[in-house]
């Protein structure tokens, strides 16, 4: 330690001769050079390990949670709290998806309503009719005009949808309980358009996840990893050296054990699963002077504090993703 | 007794001593807090920090929590700038000693008692103490300006090397002076909407509602305060280190007109979009930042040119390897207007880039992907002014030989390792879809956390090193004791 004082104590010479500099010059020159190979070393690792491919469809565990996805839950009329905040507002009573809507159900959407004409393929993607919205040309507002509008591609890696035959389509083996992804605003409110049902609006959703206390996430005040499918929680699905987190069977996180790793019930006050992380769920809300959409939620992909039930995360209606979902109101 | 008092003296008494404090201060705070997000939280050492402290996490007080947190953070590197200003510049001795008093304990207070409130219970008492470092702060920097004012005869210049009127105004002193004031003026826009909280203003970060057609007056005062003074904290650092250098000739004639015009322009421009002006804001704040940084640009070409010229003067007719081998000769001199030209690629060009693509790329993508450029750019912002910072403290330590050189070209490499990976992951939705981002994150994640994280290790040997010197008795602290930034102006 001592020497390592003095060493950093040393204060050269004011003025040095022309071969002490000299020296000096050549001893800095030459460890600037290590300390550049040494950089370059590094960064030729870093580049290695960003560049290395990733399978997208790796092994995906295959586990039944037990949780219906066809089933609705009841949320009564009245006020709970909304936002960060706790404003207090009010609904009505209405019905909401217990869970995600699921690669299964979806698929079987596609076969139906391709057949009804509710939906059309052109050019590997899924097209249908959206009524358009008013336009009040406000700065960076966009025009979403009545017509065919994308619901989502048939050419993205993360599709988990496939072709049966040529009119039918079904959930890749080992995502059929996972929830629907990739999937646009249009593709989410035309699932719900279909069969008669909306999407929820936020008010609606964040009441459904939070029920009427304050509570930020839908089991309490806390999360833990055993919670709910968030960025590097460590869960059966994800491995973040290779492909990253994945989406979780809709339901998993319901007090359960999976082989070796034991859930945490985390169903809202009104029995709904997957309400903080897995996917970004679209909410129904379209707001004057903006074309994005809301999402909620949190998802596989975001730290903790974007599980929080008052979160808002906002796109474009034409934009897709494998860490965007939804389910329907009614 | 007399122990304790003499390195009190020489930590709150002498300009070097309470720089020293300060920089430890947020070495500290850093190094405590910056465990309880990104990989820290990832691993699992958020939690074991916070129960070993004690600190109790309110989910829904977050927001609250950061904004404390940059605040405190923020009041630091405040007084740091400020102990510069008053080292380097000519001022009365009473102002010296009353604004470095004064800051002193504002920021201290500002850090303690926030910090304490925001992150171990909501103790109002605490919160109030808050505010009263803040407003400490604020009293600085109006008897900051009442010290700078250059139109006071007594600091008229002569030198014609130096940019000054006909009747001897000291140009590079209006530029503090403006700098001073509109910063003080600035921070305005922040308490007000601040004396409304619990009264209709909620908490709120600005990169959540960037995308809400509507906001309140108070909302776009926030968003223009924190922008405007982290923009006069990078104005502010680039005098003071144009002072150190001692920026003189041609260039600084034209430089210092231009950082003064650039600094009004821009602050009216932020001020504005709190009034009418609001939708040409953005238009004024592009024409005050153009002027500002091309003074900078001055100020890095003088300083190169100067540091090939000093460093070849041996040589009759260097070429470019030995113009280039002088150039990079001293880290501590070249890197701050190095990481002033390195902050265009994190900051200011993606700041650029963004305006002319907002609706066509930027605004197609998720919110949360727009909220990782604007964090990320402004905290790369925060990190080069913290590295120039760092860099001028090295040359005040006296670093000589090899330990100039780890000490400067660490820092320089570290940071700009980091703050590379950092931009890169800001914009890896153009080359990358989300599904295949992963091990490109996680080779970013590595260069990221090695670069700060030996950034801070550095930061911490310094540290350490400068407590071990606290307690010799003839240690480097008794010969800073007397020591004067102004004197050590280079020549």
């Amino acid at each position: 330690m001592k020497r390592l004082i003095a060493f950093m104590s040393l204060r050269g010479a004011d003025v040095l001769s022309r071969a002490q500099r000299s020296r000096s010059v050549r001893s800095n020159i030459s460890f600037n050079k290590r300390l550049l190979r040494a950089v370059a070393l590094a960064t030729t690792f870093v580049l290695i390990a960003s560049c290395a491919p990733v399978d997208l469809n790796a092994p995906m565990p295959d586990f039944e949670t037990g949780i219906d996805p066809d089933t609705w839950a009841q949320v009564p009329a009245g006020e709970f709290y909304f936002g960060q905040h706790n404003h207090i507002e009010t609904t009505d009573a209405y019905e909401i998806m217990v869970t995600d809507v699921t690669v299964s159900q979806y698929a079987d959407f596609l076969t139906t309503a391709r057949s009804d004409g509710f939906i059309k393929i052109v050019n590997e993607e899924v097209i249908g009719f959206y009524p358009g919205d008013e336009f009040h040309g406000v700065k960076h507002e966009e025009r979403i005009a009545a017509g065919d509008w994308l619901f989502m591609p048939f050419n993205d890696p993360s599709i988990r949808i496939v072709a049966t035959s040529k009119i039918s389509w079904g959930a890749q083996e080992g995502y059929e309980n996972h929830p629907m992804t990739t999937i646009t605003w249009f593709g989410a409110w035309g699932y719900c358009e279909y069969y008669g049902w909306r999407l929820p609006t936020e008010m609606e959703w964040e009441k459904a996840g939070r029920g009427t206390d304050d509570r930020p996430f839908p089991w309490g005040d806390e999360i833990l990893r055993e919670n709910a499918n968030f960025y590097s929680s460590r869960d059966p699905f994800e491995d973040m050296s290779s492909f990253g987190s994945r989406t979780s069977p809709v339901g998993f996180y319901n007090g359960r054990t999976y082989g070796d790793y034991q859930t945490l019930d985390s169903a809202s006050p009104y029995g709904l699963y997957d309400m903080a992380g897995n996917v970004w769920q679209w909410t129904g809300d379209v707001y004057e002077g903006m074309h994005y959409r809301f999402l909620r939620g949190g998802s596989k992909d975001t730290y903790d504090m974007d599980l929080r039930l008052w979160v808002r995360n906002n796109a474009t209606p034409a934009y897709f993703s494998p860490g965007v979902g939804f389910r329907c109101a009614r | 007794m007399q122990f304790v008092k003499d390195r009190f003296s020489y930590l709150f008494g002498s300009t070097k001593g309470l720089i020293l404090v300060a920089i430890a201060m947020v070495a500290v705070v850093t190094a405590i807090w910056g465990m309880l997000s990104g990989p820290m939280a990832e691993m699992g050492v958020r939690e074991v920090v916070i129960k070993a402290l004690g600190m109790k996490i309110v989910q829904s007080e977050r927001e609250g929590r950061i904004i404390i947190l940059y605040h405190s953070i923020a009041m630091a590197i405040i007084a740091i700038e400020t102990y510069m200003i008053t080292g380097l510049l000519k001022m009365k001795p009473f102002f010296k000693t009353a604004i470095n008093g004064v800051i002193t304990i504002g920021y201290l207070t500002t850090m303690v008692f926030g910090m304490g409130f925001a992150y171990f219970g909501p103790n109002w008492a605490f919160h109030g103490l808050f505010i009263t470092g803040l407003a400490l702060i604020f009293f600085a920097g109006v008897m900051l300006c009442v010290a700078l004012y250059p139109w006071n005869p007594e600091y008229y210049i002569t030198d014609k090397e130096y940019a000054h009127t006909k009747k001897g105004l000291d140009m590079e002193r209006v530029a503090f002076f403006a700098a001073a004031v509109t910063t003080v003026v600035s921070s305005l826009f922040g308490a007000v909407p601040g004396s409304y909280y619990g009264h209709g203003f909620e908490t709120f970060l600005a990169e959540n509602i960037i995308r809400y057609p509507e906001k309140t007056a108070m909302e776009y005062s926030v968003i223009g305060h924190l922008h405007i003074m982290l923009a006069l904290i990078a104005i502010m650092i680039t005098l003071i280190i144009g002072r150190w250098l001692n920026f003189k000739g041609l260039l600084h004639k034209i430089a210092m007109p231009l950082m003064i015009l650039g600094t009004i322009v821009l602050n009216l421009g932020v001020w504005g979009v709190v009034t009418p002006l609001e939708p040409i804001a953005h238009m004024i704040i592009y024409v005050g930042a153009t002027p500002s940084m091309f003074a900078a640009l001055l100020l890095l070409i003088w300083n190169w040119s100067k540091l090939i010229r000093d460093n070849t003067a041996h040589i009759q007719k260097p070429n470019f390897i030995q113009k280039l081998s002088g150039l990079v000769r001293d880290p501590l001199k070249f890197g701050p207007a190095w990481q002033m030209l390195f902050m265009n690629f994190t900051t200011s060009g993606i700041g650029i880039f963004m305006a002319i693509k907002l609706d066509e790329i930027f605004r197609v993508w998720p919110a949360r992907e727009e909220r990782i450029e604007l964090t990320g750019h402004w905290h790369a912002l925060s990190a080069i002014i913290a590295t120039i910072i760092l860099l001028y403290y090295g040359d005040m330590l006296g670093l000589k030989g090899k330990v100039r050189q780890l000490y400067g070209w660490s820092i320089i490499f570290l940071s700009d390792l980091a703050l590379s990976a950092v931009t890169i992951f800001e914009m890896k939705r153009l080359f990358i879809s989300e599904a295949e981002q992963q091990p490109l994150v996680n080779g970013l994640m590595y260069a990221i956390d090695f670069g700060l994280g030996m950034l801070l290790v550095l930061l911490a040997v310094v540290m350490v090193w400068r407590l071990i010197d606290l307690f010799k008795p003839k240690g480097r602290w008794t010969e800073e004791q007397t020591q004067e930034l102004a004197q050590e102006v280079i020549e």
